[in-house]
């Protein structure tokens, strides 16, 4: 019954995030000098009556907060809008550059975890070794360096070994050829997000390693691998597990950028095209879905959380 | 002993950077916009102590450059005449750190597409993104302390409105958020105009997370005895905050801007790559890296990276003096965060 009611409070709280979010992101739109007819209207082609025209078809010349509903209205029917610059709606724009970028993101997610997890535990576990001093320095290096520069530096690397098109590659026939494709913007994105996975999983350990109920266990002659793994990794899961809410975050970021930069079809370069032309319903579309993806997964991960651990539950 | 040599680095490495991009009026050779065509592309000058006889100069000199008929951008080096490379000279009431007399050219890091000495615009373009970042940075910690203050000494409907609104801008996803803000501001403005609006852009996207530690700071030292007696010898609520309680928040604040500052330098640099910040042909980080967006470029004229180059160092030097301030704070006992 108590799960119940948190979850209700943490929906109703997620839904107000995001009414919240629409409003702002309309805002910053209609705040935007010049639109995409005034671009348009540069034409001497095109005369004034089929102008007045295309703004009644697109109601730009209802009031702004009609013009708000009816845009909120298309959110919640899944259209998000118009765009104007590609004359179709949004939704069919975004969807499959969504499974790009998705298609992305889920790869670096995967190998960033799949290489940060034994690293965190491995370093925690031979703390002030030489191996954690090679990996938390290693780190350190990694998270000092801007995204941009990384993704940069290697498109350079693979370019100067003659691996460009992979990341360049924009045809997708067939799973090798997207395998291919996905590799260099993968890498980098998972070396972005690896150094703050890799920080937090070697503190969480380390905390659970050093605890009183671990030395107690050890007491009992268990082997380092089964303390290591059974005992250390569920006590130290609870910060790992709102961190990766809070990754989904860093790497949503990051990988506009890495997007950009290798052309990889996915949001990203949309995004920015939509920017240049100033087609603001893929601008707010973009956003608000991020934002909705961002809040889903942290709710999710607050919901793992309070499973998870009795301590939450305890707090709520 | 091994901390202290750390602390050391750090902060050579940091004083170091800073203060190249602080005299890049002395440490450049050349103004940032100027053009030498007839060497677009030059790779980075070689600088020599053996002439072609073999004989050692204790002043180091260059070659001046030709041009190799045929294929683009190649160049190679003329042997016949030396020319010395001077220090500390005087030119036109400014002092250079070094420089070479016509017609040769000291390109230490090369040129790009213009034939602009990319050493010279890596140290003046850094001076312009160091500048918008720190200017962001003061704007980010302003609002930050401000809203952090309120919310923590005042509490009620403050405290929650201000969190609430903290949270969202937290949870957006943040690149996105500022290039739809940047794109709903005019694209093309003066140099000035620029500048400053992507500094604000920039600043009005970072107080969050400084407003929520400062909160937390000023929650826990409001409840501190002193204060408590100094508000019972009738201390007016403005006098507690600017005297009592602001100043416990001196260190976090320090620390907020050590993280901001390099965020925003990457940040800057990023809307100039994308071509939403400074235009050319002013120099910046950014815009000197979209160069990068041709292919031709990123395969062939790898002396092209200094600004990554830079960038790393300056962000990582950022970084570990938070390193260290954060170590320090956490050994002093006052972790707040």
């Amino acid at each position: 019954m108590k799960a119940a009611r948190y979850f209700e409070r943490r929906l109703v709280h997620s839904v107000a995030l995001l009414v919240t979010i629409s409003a702002l992101t309309f805002t910053i739109s209609q705040l935007a000098p010049g639109s995409f007819l005034d671009e348009i209207k540069l034409n001497p082609q095109i005369s004034a009556q089929t102008l007045a025209g295309l703004r009644a078809q697109y109601g730009l010349d209802q009031p702004v907060p009609v013009r708000y509903f009816r845009w909120l209205k298309s959110v919640a029917t899944g259209d998000f809008g118009y765009s104007l610059a590609y004359n179709m709606p949004v939704k069919k724009l975004i969807w499959e550059r969504l499974g790009n970028t998705l298609l992305l993101g889920a790869t670096a997610m995967v190998l960033a975890w799949v290489v940060a997890l034994p690293c965190g535990i491995w370093s925690a576990y031979k703390a002030r070794r030489w191996i954690d001093r090679i990996l938390v320095a290693s780190s350190t290096l990694l998270l000092g360096t801007p995204e941009l520069a990384l993704a940069l530096l290697f498109i350079l690397v693979a370019a100067h070994f003659g691996n460009v098109g992979a990341g360049f590659e924009k045809s997708r026939s067939g799973g090798a050829s997207v395998l291919r494709g996905v590799r260099i913007p993968a890498v980098v994105l998972a070396l972005a997000a690896f150094p703050i996975l890799f920080r937090h999983i070697r503190s969480a350990m380390g905390e659970a390693w050093h605890s009183p109920f671990l030395q107690a266990a050890r007491g009992h002659g268990i082997g380092n691998m089964r303390l290591l793994l059974r005992h250390a990794l569920p006590a130290a899961a609870s910060p790992l597990i709102s961190l990766f809410g809070l990754s989904l975050a860093g790497l949503v970021s990051a990988s506009f950028l890495v997007e950009v930069i290798t052309g990889w079809p996915g949001i990203g370069p949309l995004f920015l095209e939509a920017i240049y032309s100033r087609d603001f319903h893929v601008v707010m579309a973009v956003v608000m879905l991020f934002s909705l993806f961002l809040i889903i997964a942290n709710l999710i991960a607050d919901l793992l959380l309070y499973a998870a651990d009795p301590r939450v539950r305890a707090e709520c | 002993m091994l901390r202290q040599r750390k602390v050391a680095t750090a902060l050579a490495i940091f004083a170091a950077t800073n203060l190249c991009l602080l005299l890049a009026g002395f440490l450049a050779p050349y103004p940032a916009a100027e053009q030498h065509r007839e060497f677009a592309y030059a790779p980075p000058i070689r600088i020599h102590f053996v002439d072609a006889s073999g004989r050692f100069h204790l002043r180091p000199f260059v070659y001046s450059l030709v041009a190799v008929d045929g294929d683009g951008f190649s160049y190679r080096e003329d042997p016949d005449i030396q020319y010395p490379i001077h220090f500390f000279v005087r030119r036109s009431a400014e002092r250079h750190a070094f420089e070479v007399t016509e017609p040769a050219n000291i390109f230490l890091f090369g040129t790009d597409g213009f034939g602009r000495d990319i050493f010279s615009r890596v140290l003046y373009g850094g001076r312009i993104s160091m500048a918008a970042a720190l200017l962001a940075t003061l704007l980010s910690l302003l609002i930050g302390t401000v809203f952090g203050a309120t919310a923590g000494h005042f509490g009620g409907i403050a405290d929650t409105s201000i969190m609430r609104v903290a949270e969202l801008v937290l949870a957006l996803p943040c690149i996105y958020l500022l290039l739809a803000l940047r794109a709903a501001l005019p694209l093309h403005l003066g140099t000035t105009q620029t500048f400053l609006l992507i500094s604000a852009v920039i600043g009005v996207m970072g107080w969050a997370r400084p407003a929520r530690l400062i909160r937390g700071v000023v929650l826990s030292a409001k409840e501190r005895g002193f204060v408590m007696s100094a508000r019972g010898f009738g201390a007016s609520e403005w006098y507690l905050l600017r005297r009592h309680v602001l100043p416990q928040a001196l260190g976090i604040i320090l620390t907020q801007a050590v993280i901001l500052v390099p965020q925003f330098i990457t940040a800057e640099a990023t809307l100039s790559f994308l071509g939403l910040g400074m235009n050319e042909p002013v120099p910046s980080w950014g815009n000197m890296l979209s160069a990068f967006q041709h292919f031709q470029v990123m395969s062939s004229y790898w002396w092209m990276v200094a600004p990554i180059i830079a960038l790393v160092l300056v962000s990582g030097s950022y970084f570990a003096l938070a390193d260290v301030f954060d170590t320090e704070r956490i050994r002093a006992g006052k972790s707040y965060a």
